[in-house]
């Protein structure tokens, strides 16, 4: 890699950090994993003046249930989410997302916390809070906030984080029994941005009727996109075949891919029809097992 | 397999020895152009061109100057006061080393920024501002020739159009006759993608010039170190860089394929840089840049048909062939070839009609195009022939294995004369389609297929039975710049029975440091751990012309086992001598001469080597040394039977492949493990093409993919686990029987592939798919059909 000159700094403490992202202002990129600022910096897309790397910084990388939810913190890997036992019991859906990332090497060093504050439409977990509902906590020189995962993305490389804020955790609801999540996108080959990625989680209660449902849609949609139309559809009554072929169309004709090497609008809007049609029936799959 | 001759312990050919070569590579210490740093080395990096046409109207270079560490940026106009603004290529074209007025496509050389660091230099590129006009490219090869497009080479005095030139081979009259008479005629209208070798090493250089003693020493990514000099000779001979006063030294090569071979402009520069400023220059291309610059191979496209009986009869073929260079026809074929070996395209079926014909064009894109893993354009023409198999297969309702099978040249046949004129060595089509037909379950498949298309379900099974034409050549006909295509070997057996073996090749990761070993130790009966062998440096190796092609051991295994075979004839002497017998009453095995009738009466070939620097007969020369350059009396002709079966996702059109499996005929085989090897390298980069990988342009020549993000290198993760198997007939004009293998699986694996997938598709009507064949492309079909 050939950037351009940069500052190194590596602070030992959250406050610390803060403080030299609110002294370096713009100038400032915040290191996590580095597996999406570092190849911007290797093709001088982005020059930062400064790097703040929160590597060394203790209690960002974490896993627990808590409260009746589970914590992740931001410095977390992607290889630890990976072979978590604690998520592979309650959300599969992690398994299949982290999986699908980059190849296992970018794993051990990517966090969930970068893969989310980066903002990128293309990147897969933002599509799996959204189907988990999560919610967001930054932290800035004022304390911690918490913020919906609905309220999170803005647009192309924007979030609701604001200047000096960290992404320090996130926290998703543990859904009652009864619940099952799954996740696949398509890829030209591995470790390929999605061609279309979709995320689901289901709830369905002891008489068949679909309690709760969560979608979210991978790079087909200029921000990653919660499939409201297609989370109604299913809520409220028993799956069916039917109900679950007007929640696939309804997310192709809410999302709005263009078209790219990956493949055109119409290809784009077709996969994700047949990738919700299927993680639903995954989804559901695994509540009833669960 | 062929049955090993020798020990293990002496290793000769058919023993999987572990690849000598290996011990570094594994460990990490390997030595590459990059590992090298000289005392006062100075680094490069290159301005390329945001546009893929466009005059340049000024280069500021003040504000790079004031970099700190930027020493120099130099412009075409600089090197043009040395007349070194424009080199030649090897197939006679002409190439700049860095534009004076205009350049020719996107990531065109500009201007060299040379700094104290690898870091400065980067950042002085960024300073150098560059005022262009933009002019409207020649980007789609079918409207190069259009009366109102550009003329593009306006250096060429009196240049009117952007051709090239035309090629034809075959019989045109007879040809056209066969076809008004057909039963049945099939066409297809194919484009066989640009795509780049994009070795895991990219291309550089440390070019050392030395003042006092007027010698250049260049440390540089090449395949053919001793035609690179001779080239540096010719294109800087008048600025006192005569051919004795250069050395090129190849040091160990990440992967080559074709792309190693040309003379790239950075390799000119940075040699044009040290010998101004005395110092050496060290360049080293960025990935994007290898992608977008260096050459790329294949991009021809091509109309093909083919006329048979209704009984599957195959009559003729002809192929129409357009062949987009970019901006210089930087191809790396035999001077007489400008499609290469295009017309083995007749395939390998037994027929005496063809005509096929070739013209290219020039356009603003990057200059090729390489043999990227094929000899010279066979990858284009087996894809043609085996495409158009299948489609007459499936126009007239016969199975594509039967159809070959009744069409196939038959074994006693051999030497068997071409529609083209070439002269096929030897081989046994039936056996090996046979053997691949039994090892995937052919006919198994086919029940499965059926009872799978009764529910809607897509499965398809692809053959290729390919002839793959190497180890070029023959002094007659082939040459490069002039100089024939021998290759060379030369042994020197040291007092203590340990040798040293020279080539003028160089392996790229063929492992030729274990193999020319085994060919010498097969012959001599030295031990193959005990022979050392180096490449790369011109001022020790024996000339030669380098590796690519699959020539390597065609010619240079060929030479080392002449070489040795004159040793062997020396050793006769001397253990006749030494045994006080006649040469006539000695029999020979390797490794040991003894007595007719008394085998206690024995002289080991090191003790044999001892006495010739100790004990040798008077008027004997002393040593044991040998060199041979090898003038192969043909080509050989490697084959394969390749059966690849795929599963179609009909929703997403996804694309699995289920199996494949190659049999290959590459005669006798020196490592077995090496071969395998080879095998699985050359199969993963057949399906690159075929389902992965093309460099793709908007209608304003900007390079859509030049990243490995986008441009899809397929790694293990894609590639099924393939199933290899070997039929041997050994080649009879070469000294070891053997064939060359690199290429066959890259060559021989598109067209199963390929065929494979218009088999699944093709109850829907579609009879052809353009490769990269991709999900969302076979979804397109699909839906075009009204299938989904």
């Amino acid at each position: 890699m050939i950037p351009q000159s940069f500052q190194y700094e590596s602070p030992g403490t959250l406050e610390e950090a803060i403080k030299l992202l609110h002294q370096y202002g713009e100038e400032a990129k915040i290191l996590s994993g580095g597996h999406s600022l570092i190849p911007m910096m290797k093709l001088r897309f982005a020059t930062p003046e400064v790097l703040v790397d929160i590597n060394n910084i203790p209690g960002l990388s974490h896993i627990v249930e808590e409260n009746g939810k589970m914590k992740i913190g931001g410095l977390t890997r992607e290889s630890e989410l990976e072979h978590s036992a604690a998520l592979a019991k309650i959300f599969p859906i992690f398994k299949d997302v982290t999986k699908l990332i980059a190849d296992p090497q970018v794993r051990n060093r990517g966090t969930i916390g970068g893969n989310l504050a980066h903002g990128d439409a293309a990147n897969d977990h933002p599509a799996v809070m959204l189907a988990l509902n999560a919610t967001v906590i930054a932290t800035g020189a004022e304390g911690s906030r918490e913020i919906p995962i609905d309220e999170f993305f803005f647009g192309f490389y924007s979030t609701a984080l604001q200047f000096g804020e960290i992404l320090t955790e996130i926290q998703i609801p543990i859904p009652p029994t009864g619940t099952g999540s799954a996740y696949h996108k398509l890829e030209r080959k591995v470790g390929d941005y999605a061609t279309a990625g979709v995320a689901v989680q289901i709830t369905i209660g002891d008489d068949g009727i679909v309690k709760a449902a969560g979608i979210g849609l991978t790079n087909v949609n200029p921000t990653p996109l919660r499939a409201v139309r297609s989370e109604q559809a299913l809520i409220g009554k028993p799956l069916t075949e039917h109900s679950i072929a007007e929640a696939a169309l309804y997310a192709s004709e809410d999302c709005s891919p263009s078209a790219d090497l990956r493949g055109s609008e119409e290809y784009k809007r077709a996969m994700v029809a047949v990738l919700v049609k299927r993680m639903i029936h995954e989804a559901a799959n695994r509540a009833s097992n669960n | 397999m062929n049955k090993c001759k020798t020990s293990k312990e002496i290793g000769g050919m058919g023993h999987s020895l572990k690849r000598k070569e290996d011990i570094r590579f594994i460990q990490g210490k390997g030595h590459y152009v990059d590992d090298i740093k000289l005392p006062g080395m100075l680094y490069m990096d290159i301005v390329r061109s945001p546009y893929a046409y466009a005059k340049i109207k000024k280069i500021n270079i003040e504000e790079a100057m004031k970099v700190p560490g930027v020493v120099a940026v130099v412009t075409g106009r600089d090197l043009e006061k040395y007349n070194l603004h424009w080199m030649p290529t090897l197939m006679s074209d002409t190439q700049m080393v860095l534009p004076t007025d205009t350049v020719m496509y996107q990531a065109q050389e500009v201007a060299a920024v040379i700094a104290t660091s690898r870091y400065a230099a980067r950042d002085g590129r960024e300073a150098v501002k560059v005022d262009y006009e933009k002019m409207k490219p020649v980007i789609d090869p079918y409207k190069s020739m259009d009366p109102d497009a550009p003329v593009l080479r306006t250096d060429k005095a009196g240049k009117k159009d952007n051709h090239i030139w035309h090629w034809e081979a075959g019989d045109k009259a007879k040809t056209e006759a066969v076809f008004a008479s057909a039963d049945v005629v099939v066409k297809e209208q194919m484009h066989i993608p640009r795509i780049h070798v994009a070795s895991i090493e990219t291309c550089g250089c440390v070019a050392d010039y030395d003042k006092i003693n007027n010698h250049l020493t260049m440390y540089m990514t090449t395949q053919a170190p001793h035609a690179i000099r001779t080239v540096i000779a010719l294109v800087a001979g008048h600025v006192g860089l005569t051919e004795e006063k250069i050395r090129v030294i190849s040091p160990d090569i990440g992967g080559g394929f074709g792309g190693k071979v040309p003379v790239y402009p950075g390799y000119v520069i940075a040699i044009a840089v040290s010998f101004l400023v005395g110092k050496p220059v060290k360049w080293i291309e960025d990935r994007s840049e290898n992608l977008q610059a260096d050459s790329f191979a294949r991009d021809y496209h091509i109309t093909a048909e083919m006329a048979g009986t209704k009984d599957g009869k195959i009559l003729a073929t002809r192929f129409k062939i357009l062949a987009d260079h970019g901006y210089t026809d930087a191809s790396a074929n035999p001077s007489k070839f400008p499609t290469g070996m295009f017309s083995i395209a007749t395939g390998s079926y037994d027929y005496d009609t063809s005509y096929m014909e070739c013209d290219a064009v020039y356009t603003n894109k990057p200059p090729g195009g390489v043999a990227y893993r094929c000899s010279f354009r066979v990858t284009e023409a087996v894809h043609a022939i085996e495409r158009m198999t299948d489609r007459f297969a499936l126009e007239i309702g016969k199975d594509p294995a039967d159809l070959r099978m009744e069409n196939f040249i038959k074994k006693e046949d051999f030497p068997w004369k071409s529609p083209t004129g070439w002269i096929y060595d030897s081989g046994d089509y039936h056996k090996g389609l046979l053997k691949a037909m039994d090892a995937v379950g052919y006919w198994e498949l086919r029940k499965e297929q059926a009872e799978k298309r009764k529910k809607g379900e897509l499965m398809g099974i692809g053959l290729s039975t390919f002839t793959e034409i190497v180890g070029a050549g023959p002094s007659k006909d082939f040459d490069i710049l002039g100089i024939k295509m021998f290759d060379s070997a030369e042994i020197r057996v040291h007092p203590t029975g340990k040798a040293i073996a020279r080539f003028g090749t160089k392996s790229q990761g063929q492992g030729h440091e274990t193999t020319y070993a085994q060919i010498i130790a097969e012959e001599l009966g030295i031990p193959a751990e005990n022979i050392q062998v180096e490449e790369g440096d011109t001022d020790t190796a024996p000339y030669g012309l380098g590796t690519y092609a699959s020539r390597s051991t065609p010619t240079a295994g060929a030479a080392a086992a002449m070489a040795s075979r004159k040793l062997v004839a020396k050793a006769r002497k001397i253990a006749a001598y030494l045994l006080e017998v006649s040469e006539e009453d000695l029999e020979w095995e390797p490794g040991k001469f003894w007595v007719k009738g008394a085998p206690e009466k024995s002289k080991t070939i090191q003790e044999i080597v001892f006495a010739s620097y100790t004990n040798h007969p008077q008027g004997m020369e002393a040593g044991f040394e040998a060199t041979h350059y090898y003038d192969p009396p043909n080509l050989t002709f490697p084959s394969g039977a390749y059966i690849c079966v795929v599963d179609i996702d009909k929703e997403t059109g996804g694309i699995h492949v289920r199996r494949f499996v190659a049999i290959d005929d590459c005669g006798n085989i020196i490592n077995p493990m090496i071969v395998q090897g080879q095998v699985h390298g050359g199969l993963t980069q057949g399906i690159a093409p075929a389902m992965y990988e093309e460099l793709i342009y908007d209608e304003d020549g900007n390079i859509l993919n030049g990243t490995l993000m986008d441009y899809l290198v397929p790694t293990a993760v894609e590639s099924p686990s393939w199933e290899t198997g070997h039929v041997i007939t050994p080649s009879p004009h070469h000294p070891i029987g053997a064939k060359g293998v690199g290429e066959s699986p890259t060559v021989g694996a598109p067209p199963a592939i390929a065929n494979a997938i218009v088999d699944a598709l093709s109850p829907f009507g579609i009879t052809h798919l353009d490769i990269p064949i991709t999900p969302a492309k076979v979804w397109k079909a699909l839906k075009d059909k009204g299938a989904i």
